[in-house]
Formats: C-alpha cells, structure tokens, sequence
C-alpha cells in the first residue's frame, strides 16, 4: 500500500469536494430513507383502516386539532434561512483559511499534464472516453443527460409519491434515478478520481503510479470475432446487433412492465413508453459495453466508414 | 402632539410679538429697533430651542415614529400577525415568500435546504467574483500573474480566491443535491413539470459556469481541463471536424463548432477571453433570468411541494385537482 500516494489524491484540494460528497451522500440518503420508510409504515397502516384514513392528517409528524396549519414565514422560515446563511459563511471561511485553492505552473501548450484530468464534475464523461469515441462521450451522451432529465415529469405517470419521501409507492422510478444517479454518475467521478493515473490506466487505491507503465491489451471488434471482414458487411453486422438490442431490449422491458407495472402502462401512452424504453436501454448500454470491453476486449460492436459505436 | 403644537405657538408669539411692536413703535429709530429684536431674539434662543430640542429628544426615543423610519418600513413593527405577513410581503428582498407556510414545510429533514444554499452561494460567488475582476486581465501576458498578485500581495487577495473556488464547487455540490431532494420527494410531478425544466438548465447553466471559470488562472490545470474539455466539441456529429459525417460537410479545425467555442483552433488568447466573459457576464445574465423564472414558478405552483399529505394506492387514479389536490 502506497499510502502517501493515497492521501496525495484525496487532499488534493480539487479532490476535497469529491471526499465530501461522499458522507454528504450517505447522510443524506439515509435521511430520506428514513423518511421514506416512516410514511411507507403509515400508507401501509391507511390502506389497512379506511375509517383511520378519512380522519388522518397523513403525515408521519404529530398533528392535534387546534393546531394551526400554517406559520408566519417571520420568523419560523426567516431564521432558518438566517442561520442556513451563517452555517455555509462559517464553512466556506474555515474551508478558504485552512486550504488553498490550486494554482500550478503557467499554462504550457508544449507540457503536457499526465494525467489530463478534466474538473471532478465532468470525470464521469471523460471516464466514459475508455469505452465510447468521443462524439459519444462527449456530445450524445451529455445531450441526453439533460434531455433525460427534462423529461422525466412527462415520462412517468405514477400519480403517487408526491410530496413525500416513500420507497414502496415509486420502487422502479426511485431505482432508475439511484442508478443513473450513484452508478453512472458519481462511482464513475469517483472512478475518474481516485482509480484512474497517468495514461488514465487503472491503479487501485493505494497503488503507486507508475508514469512508465504500460500495458498491452489487444482490443477486437465484434465483428472480427464473428469472422467478418469486409466493411459493408461489418456495417451491416453492427446495425442488426444494436437495432437488435433495442428491438430485443424494447420487448424485455414491454413484457415487464405489462407483467408488473400495468397500471403505470395503461396511464402512458405510446410516445411516453417509448421513450421510456429508448431511455432506460440507453441507460443499461453503458455497463453493458463496459462489461463486454473489460471481459472480452471487444472495443467495437458497429464500425462503419463515418462513426464506430 | 397638541401640547407640542400650543407650547411652540406660545413661543413664538413671545418671541415675534414685541418684536414687531418694536419695529412699530420705533420707525424712526432702525438702530434702537435692531439692538431690540436683536436682545429679544437673543432672549427667545434661550427658551424656544431648548423647548423644542427637549421635544424631539423625547419624540426620538420613538424612532418609529420619525418620518424617515415611516418611509423606510411601510408598517409598524408590534408583534401582530398583520404585521409580521407585511414584514415580509412589503419586503422585494423577503416577497419572494408567502406570509404563510405549512407547518412541516420548514423542517430541515425534508428540504435539506439546498435550494436556498444554492441561492445563497450564488450571491457569494458573485459578490466576490466582482472583487476579483478588479484585479484580474483576461489577456495571455497577464491573467497568471494577477493571479500571482492576487495571491501574495492583495489583502486578502488570497482569502478572496480561496472562496470564490470553493464556493463554486459547494455549489455544484447543493445542485445535485437539491435535485437529488426534488426527485426523491417526486416534487417533478404535476404541475411543477415546467419548474423541474428550469431547474435542469440551471444544472446546466451551473456546470459551464464552474468550467469557464476554470481557465481563467491561466495555469496548467485550468488549460488541460479545458483542452480536454473542448476537444469533446471536435467530435461533435455533423458539426464538429472530427465528429462523424463532419468531414462530409465540409468541417476543418478552423471552422466547426469547437473553433466557435474557443475562437480558434487552440487554447489560447481568445479562448481566454471568451471563457471570462462567457463566465462574468454572459452566463451569470442567463442563469439569473432562469433563477427568477425558478423562483416565480415555485410559487405559482403553490409553494414547495411538500411534505404533503400521503396518498394511498386506491385513490391514485381519482382525479385530484383544485385547490386540495395542492396539498392540504
């Protein structure tokens, strides 16, 4: 174990953020599972006694009659703001006391910095340039980012579970978001972070890194295993396996949700299921074709003279 | 106030009255009239102004009362419910409230609070981007050694820079977590759709305004970001000259979507400028409107969306609508 090496990147004060994140995440998912799991008690308590769920106030917090509904924002919503305001002036004070924000050398066009990296922010994409060309890295797959999470509130027609934390009433929505959310964005800024070394080569925590190692993988395409060599017919090859995959995925996911999210099929139509398809199958391409390039070195499943995916 | 208007009359008749009398009196005679008004003024400064000076010295002890507090705050400051509504609602800063919430709305566990930490960070990160543009050039020759200055020769240069720095990245840190929040709480839902858009350019808005202001120092870390970053735009399909079917339209290094962003064909003297203003004026332009229109719609949607009461499975499919399918 190379522990300097180790506390060299954690402390590196560009990484500090990331280290935070991390406890910050935990917490925080841990409060609102907490929440989440006291109203799913209570919903589970309702829907068992339907006189009780008439008279409830249906939250989990305690509530009397008499009590007023609502309170003055001054200063019951005032002062939280004001000491909120306080709290973050104090952290960011003794953050900008005790840590210097980084400042290297002059920019150099000639020196190159190895590793590269770009802001922790966008670590996931730049993560993704192992697996994907650019253009997809780069350009489609922060387009559809934004425009995934654009149109999430037309996409999902569960009517339930707004306004308060629940697990049970919003299970595959919940779970697509942590995915999306955990795995593909954060474990791979962390990745980006702490795993990833010169030459972005992949040195576990701990691990030294060796600016001279090399390694020598031999990448294939699929179609090469599949004995095709000619280029129409490494085209063709490609665009039947990745039509296939959303053809195939596109009928997987139709028959799951018709066999245990009818309700949620029947309340959307065709452009909203759709999408959701294309989405959630674009979402699961990812570990797929990091999975088939880690196991089997297959770089390439569709090449053709313009773009290879 | 009627004792005040009585005594300050009284004063003056006392003062002005023999005055006058005098001036009659001796018309002839200016020079005896003036040495008289001039002792009878005299005489009156020693009882008209210490009068009034001891009735506004008691009318002080009221500050609210005085006509510049009563132009100032619209109202009056007991503790009523009327006016602690106005505290806020004649307030621009604090109207961006209700007067009223719900009960449980102002619960930590359930905001985190990011939201307004975001906001709140906003404002710093203005307020001391501001103070640092004072010391900085955005120009090849001078932009790393402003930096330098900044750091060791400007009081408190150094503090300054450390917070703008950190802000930012606690702010990109509150984004995702208010999100994370919003979408936890299903708060996207009917009919805050449109305010989860906003919200989702604001994201956007927040990232480009972390990595513009990333090459600014003008130092290896911000120009290797960056050229990283931007070479990204080369493969831009259709429109970058590495990007697939660019080429075919006619895309080169000094012409495609990447020359735009940089204002050339490398990192340098232009890109340099363009990322300061990008990031110190146009930017900060848009994500401001969207954070109005963010706010304004929080409202118009009826407040924050929760914590509302739950529903339960069978009532899922009944239509909720008016002002009880808001909350309460």
């Amino acid at each position: 174990m190379d522990w300097r090496q180790l506390w060299e990147i954690c402390s590196a004060p560009d990484n500090v953020p990331i280290v935070g994140l991390i406890p910050l995440l935990i917490f925080y998912i841990y409060l609102a599972w907490k929440q989440a799991h006291a109203n799913d008690m209570l919903i589970e308590q309702l829907e068992g006694d339907a006189a009780l769920a008439k008279t409830h106030h249906r939250k989990t917090w305690p509530f009397k009659p008499g009590w007023q509904k609502e309170i003055h924002v001054w200063p019951f919503l005032l002062r939280i703001e004001f000491l909120a305001a306080i709290i973050v002036t104090i952290i960011l004070m003794v953050w900008s006391i005790t840590l210097n924000a980084p400042l290297e050398e002059p920019a150099n066009p000639n020196l190159t910095m190895n590793p590269a990296k770009a802001p922790w922010y966008f670590l996931g994409l730049q993560e993704m340039l192992v697996y994907f060309d650019p253009w997809i890295a780069g350009v489609v797959m922060p387009t559809l980012i934004i425009i995934g999470l654009m149109v999430i509130p037309y996409i999902d027609t569960n009517p339930l579970g707004s306004g308060y934390y629940t697990w049970k009433q919003r299970k595959f929505s919940l779970s697509a978001f942590l995915f999306g959310f955990i795995i593909l964005w954060v474990s791979m800024i962390m990745i980006g972070t702490f795993i990833r070394g010169p030459g972005w080569q992949w040195f576990w925590p701990g691990q030294t890194w060796d600016h001279n190692r090399l390694i020598y993988e031999v990448n294939r395409d699929l179609p090469d295993i599949f004995g095709i060599t000619s280029n129409l017919g490494k085209g063709i090859f490609g665009a039947i396996v990745v039509g296939g995959y959303y053809l195939l995925g596109g009928f997987v996911v139709y028959s799951l949700f018709r066999r245990y999210k009818l309700k949620d099929f029947t309340r959307m139509s065709l452009l909203q299921f759709s999408i959701t398809q294309f989405l959630l199958l674009t979402m699961v391409a990812l570990p797929l074709k990091m999975g088939i390039r880690l196991l089997w070195h297959i770089k390439y499943v569709w090449i053709t003279p313009w773009f290879n995916i | 106030m009627a004792d005040e208007i009585k005594s300050s009359n009284s004063n003056v008749s006392s003062g002005t009255t023999p005055a006058s009398g005098t001036n009659g009196r001796n018309g002839k005679n200016g020079k005896v009239g003036l040495v008289e008004i001039v002792k009878d003024d005299i005489e009156s400064l020693k009882t008209v102004i210490p009068a009034k000076a001891k009735e506004q010295i008691e009318d002080l002890k009221d500050p609210t009362k005085t006509q510049v507090y009563t132009s100032i705050f619209r109202h009056k400051h007991d503790d009523t419910p009327r006016n602690r509504a106005l505290g806020v609602l004649s307030n621009v800063f604090l109207h961006l409230h209700p007067a009223k919430i719900n009960r449980d709305a102002v619960r930590y566990s359930y905001t985190w609070g990011m939201g307004g930490i975001t906001f709140y960070l906003f404002i710093i990160l203005t307020y001391t981007g501001v103070l640092l543009m004072f010391y900085y050039h955005p120009s090849k020759v001078q932009a790393f050694r402003d930096v330098l200055y900044l750091e060791h020769d400007v009081p408190f240069g150094k503090i300054l820079r450390n917070m703008h720095r950190w802000a930012a990245h606690l702010m990109v840190i509150a984004v995702w977590l208010h999100m994370f929040r919003v979408f936890l709480t299903g708060s996207y839902k009917k009919p805050r759709e449109f305010n989860w858009n906003i919200g989702v350019l604001l994201l956007v808005f927040t990232l480009l305004l972390s990595f513009t202001g990333y090459l600014l120092p003008d130092d290896q870390l911000g120009f290797w970001a960056v050229t990283v970053g931007t070479n990204m735009a080369r493969a831009t399909p259709l429109l970058g000259h590495e990007g697939p079917f660019g080429p075919q339209l006619g895309m080169t290094p000094y012409n495609d979507v990447r020359f735009g962003l940089l204002g050339g064909s490398i990192v340098d003297a232009n890109a340099l400028l363009r990322s300061y203003i990008w990031h110190c004026i146009g930017i900060p332009i848009v994500a401001s409107v969207l954070m109005i229109v963010h706010f304004w719609r929080v409202r118009k949607d009826g407040g924050i969306s929760g914590p509302a009461p739950v529903m339960l499975q069978e009532e899922a499919d009944k239509p909720r609508r008016g002002p009880k399918a808001a909350g309460e």
